[in-house]
């Protein structure tokens, strides 16, 4: 350090107030002038603030705001007869509306099941109760989810589990000979909540004698929810 | 070398003379502290802040060839692992580092809570100690997304449908966390800047008001059974206590924070070196979906109470318990604020603290093995134990082959292999009657499926005639004690209306 600089020594804070008796009064006078323009120029800022907020806000909930609808559009799943009667099968499809860095991400699964002639299901490939993949096992005819262990029947039915509804069914339609379903947007509770059924716990109450309940727990009755095919 | 001495104390002398910071930080590095603060249980909060500096240098280094797109994302990490040199161990020592992190804020936490450092005038401490420590798992968590692997793309999946349960806004929120109609680039793109810019940057600024508070008020002193804090006399206590017992907090107290700290980054150190980097897992393909998502380490045990709430009750309990926890951890302060801190005379904050590290340690430990989880491929790689077939009828060998060819053994266990969705079937008949298991294969029920449409009859006929012979250690099969009691009683007079309805229940 040369002996020449006037710096304040290193121990000393600067905040300390100065005695302000030599000030000019005429310092003073304008105070209540700077505080007025000062209060100004905040209400300006305040509305800038605001015009602001108005676009960032927009941006920010965008993609919040978008109805379910305007995401979906009809997907060609394929020729009917891709789908052979009576089976489920994997189909994978690309998503309407990607960018091309969403990568593998743009490509969703889903179930295809012919039930008959024309008659389709297709299910999301979300489990309905926190959307892990579900999987189809077509000897127990059963749809096991490998998060929590839901399982569905064949019709998307809930069978076990915590799954507290059905698998997600996307609308579909057949036209010139293919399969169209309308999709484009993650099926969740939010936006798939149809009226939820009760849960389906299989519990048989039978009234009547003793023996009565016996010879009914004999003959066992099938009992389930997609027992129509 | 004493020239040398001179023209370092020159050098700084400038810089102190324009800064004027270096005589301030060394008062408060040199501030008294009551002598008994300087204790081992005081460690904690230090050691996290290293741990946090440790994860802004690694994150950064990360982020210097990490690409934050849906398309390269896991790619750009099997770069790092593979092409970069020492890329893997960066990342091994950012993953570790995180759950150290983690860890050590919570024990931070509990030991704040024993000691009852969260009573006046600390309040404000531990309230901002309770968004850090919310901060610290939204970081966790937006880290694991960023792994952008298979489990990231479901556990994205798994938080979008938490969010869909909202009432009302649901959709909305599912619609900003992904910031799409589905979950893709946008996706990740918004968590990269949640990971990078926005909680960082919170979290600097809350450490920092943290770290100020406790210069400013004092660190808690040790407590005493029977010292009660009282807010008129509290103050004055404290000063008189730093008067009398005051030591420098650097060295005489901070030379254990240190050592600690260098400690925990060994630790780090070690297990980056040992276990290496965590995943990534497959690719973040949708369309690839033989897998089976699991949490990061700090969620599972959140993930094991989502396999066992009951249906009805889980929108409500996912909702209104983190509402609840968080209300209590911040009224704490406010509600408790004055009275005695030794932990020997809190015996409801032992008891809170125990229950609640039991059920975080038991559902953490069953997350890590999924009890609860089909075990998809069991029907086609465990087999039936050989002993289990011998002198068995062709009849019932069948049923053995339908037991595994319908998937039975997914869920239960033959032999000590299979799922443990369902009760292991090495002793059924021990306990059910042949009509029972009927019905129940049949039927279903409890947490069973109904197979009334995936078996036929001679199916369903050979697969309970096999069952019926799995009686453990040739136990005595079970028999319907109730039959012959009602064959003898069929001619009896019929039981009253009260008698019945206790029978059926
Ligand atoms: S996500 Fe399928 S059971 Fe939980």
């Amino acid at each position: 350090m040369t002996p020449s600089e006037q710096l304040p020594p290193p121990d000393q804070t600067s905040t300390e107030p100065q005695p302000d008796s030599v000030k000019d009064p005429s310092i003073a006078a304008g105070h209540s002038r700077r505080v007025f323009l000062f209060k100004l120029a905040l209400a300006v800022n305040g509305v800038v603030g605001f015009v602001l907020a108005i676009p960032i806000i927009g941006y920010l909930l965008g993609p919040a705001l978008k109805k379910t609808a305007a995401d979906n559009s009809w997907i060609n799943l394929g020729p009917l007869s891709d789908f052979p009667e009576g089976e489920t099968r994997l189909v994978n499809y690309r998503n309407p509306i990607t960018t091309e860095w969403d990568g593998q991400t743009g490509d969703i699964p889903c179930w295809v099941r012919r039930v008959s002639g024309e008659t389709f299901q297709v299910f999301a490939i979300n489990c309905a109760h926190l959307g892990c993949p579900v999987r189809w096992f077509a000897q127990s005819k059963l749809f096991l989810c490998p998060c929590h262990g839901g399982a569905y029947y064949a019709d998307g039915a809930r069978a076990s589990g915590p799954p507290e509804r059905g698998l997600f069914e996307y609308t579909h339609k057949i036209s010139s000979g293919a399969l169209l379903i309308s999709a484009g947007r993650m099926p969740t509770l939010a936006n798939e909540a149809k009226n939820v059924t009760p849960l389906i716990q299989i519990e048989t109450r039978i009234e009547g004698s003793p023996a009565a309940r016996l010879s009914a727990t004999d003959q066992p009755q099938p009992r389930c929810s997609s027992c129509q095919t | 070398m004493p020239d040398l001495k001179q023209r370092g104390l020159e050098v700084y002398n400038w810089f102190e003379a324009r800064l004027g910071l270096g005589a301030p930080l060394i008062e408060v590095a040199e501030h008294e502290v009551p002598s008994n603060t300087a204790s081992w249980w005081y460690v904690f909060g230090s050691a996290a802040t290293v741990i946090f500096v440790l994860q802004i240098m690694t994150g950064i280094l990360l982020a210097l060839v990490y690409a934050p797109t849906a398309s390269n994302a896991w790619n750009s990490l099997q770069f790092l692992d593979h092409n970069v040199r020492l890329g893997w161990f960066l990342r091994a020592m950012h993953g570790w580092g995180s759950d150290f992190m983690v860890a050590i804020v919570l024990i931070h936490m509990v030991q704040v809570f024993l000691f009852g450092a969260y009573k006046f005038p600390r309040e404000l401490t531990w309230i901002i100690g309770v968004f850090l420590l919310l901060l610290t798992l939204g970081m966790a968590f937006t880290g694991q997304v960023l792994r952008f692997d298979q489990d990231a793309y479901w556990g994205l999946g798994i938080g979008a449908s938490i969010l869909s349960r909202v009432p009302l806004i649901g959709g909305p929120l599912v619609g900003l966390m992904l910031g799409g109609p589905i979950i893709a680039g946008n996706t990740l793109s918004r968590f990269f800047a949640l990971h990078v810019f926005v909680i960082p940057g919170t979290l600097i600024a809350m450490v920092g008001m943290h770290v100020w508070m406790v210069l400013r008020l004092g660190i808690n002193d040790y407590p005493m059974p029977g010292r009660l804090v009282k807010k008129s006399t509290y103050q004055q206590e404290y000063h008189e206590l730093e008067k009398k017992t005051g030591i420098p907090f650097v060295p005489d107290a901070a030379w254990k924070d240190a050592a600690f700290a260098a400690a925990i980054m060994l630790a780090v150190i070690g297990c980056a070196l040992w276990f290496g980097p965590f995943g990534p897992s497959g690719q973040p393909d949708p369309t690839i979906i033989q897998t089976a998502p699991k949490p990061d380490y700090f969620f599972l045990w959140l993930y094991a109470v989502l396999a066992y709430l009951p249906p009805s009750l889980e929108t409500p309990v996912l909702f209104i318990m983190p509402v609840i926890g968080i209300a209590a951890l911040i009224l704490l302060p406010l509600l408790s604020g004055e009275g005695e801190k030794h932990v020997s005379r809190r015996p409801a904050a032992v008891l809170i603290v125990t229950v609640l590290a039991v059920s975080l340690g038991i559902f953490t430990h069953l997350g890590t093995y999924t009890p609860w989880s089909p075990i998809m491929n069991a029907w086609t790689s465990d087999p039936i134990p050989v002993s289990y077939l011998h002198n068995r009828t062709p009849l019932e060998r069948e049923g053995a082959l339908v037991l595994q060819n319908k998937q039975c053994r997914n869920c239960h266990s033959i032999g000590g292999e299979g799922g443990l969705r369902g009760p292991a079937l090495d002793a059924v008949a021990g306990h059910m009657t042949e009509d029972q298991i009927i019905r129940q294969v049949l039927q279903g029920g409890g947490n069973m499926p109904a197979y009334g449409n995936a078996l036929n009859p001679s199916e369903t006929t050979a697969l309970v005639k096999f069952l019926t012979t799995l009686r453990g250690n040739e136990l005595q099969p079970a028999i319907d004690a109730s039959r012959h009691v009602v064959s003898a009683s069929a001619n009896a007079p019929q039981p009253t209306d009260s008698q019945q309805t206790k029978e059926t229940r």
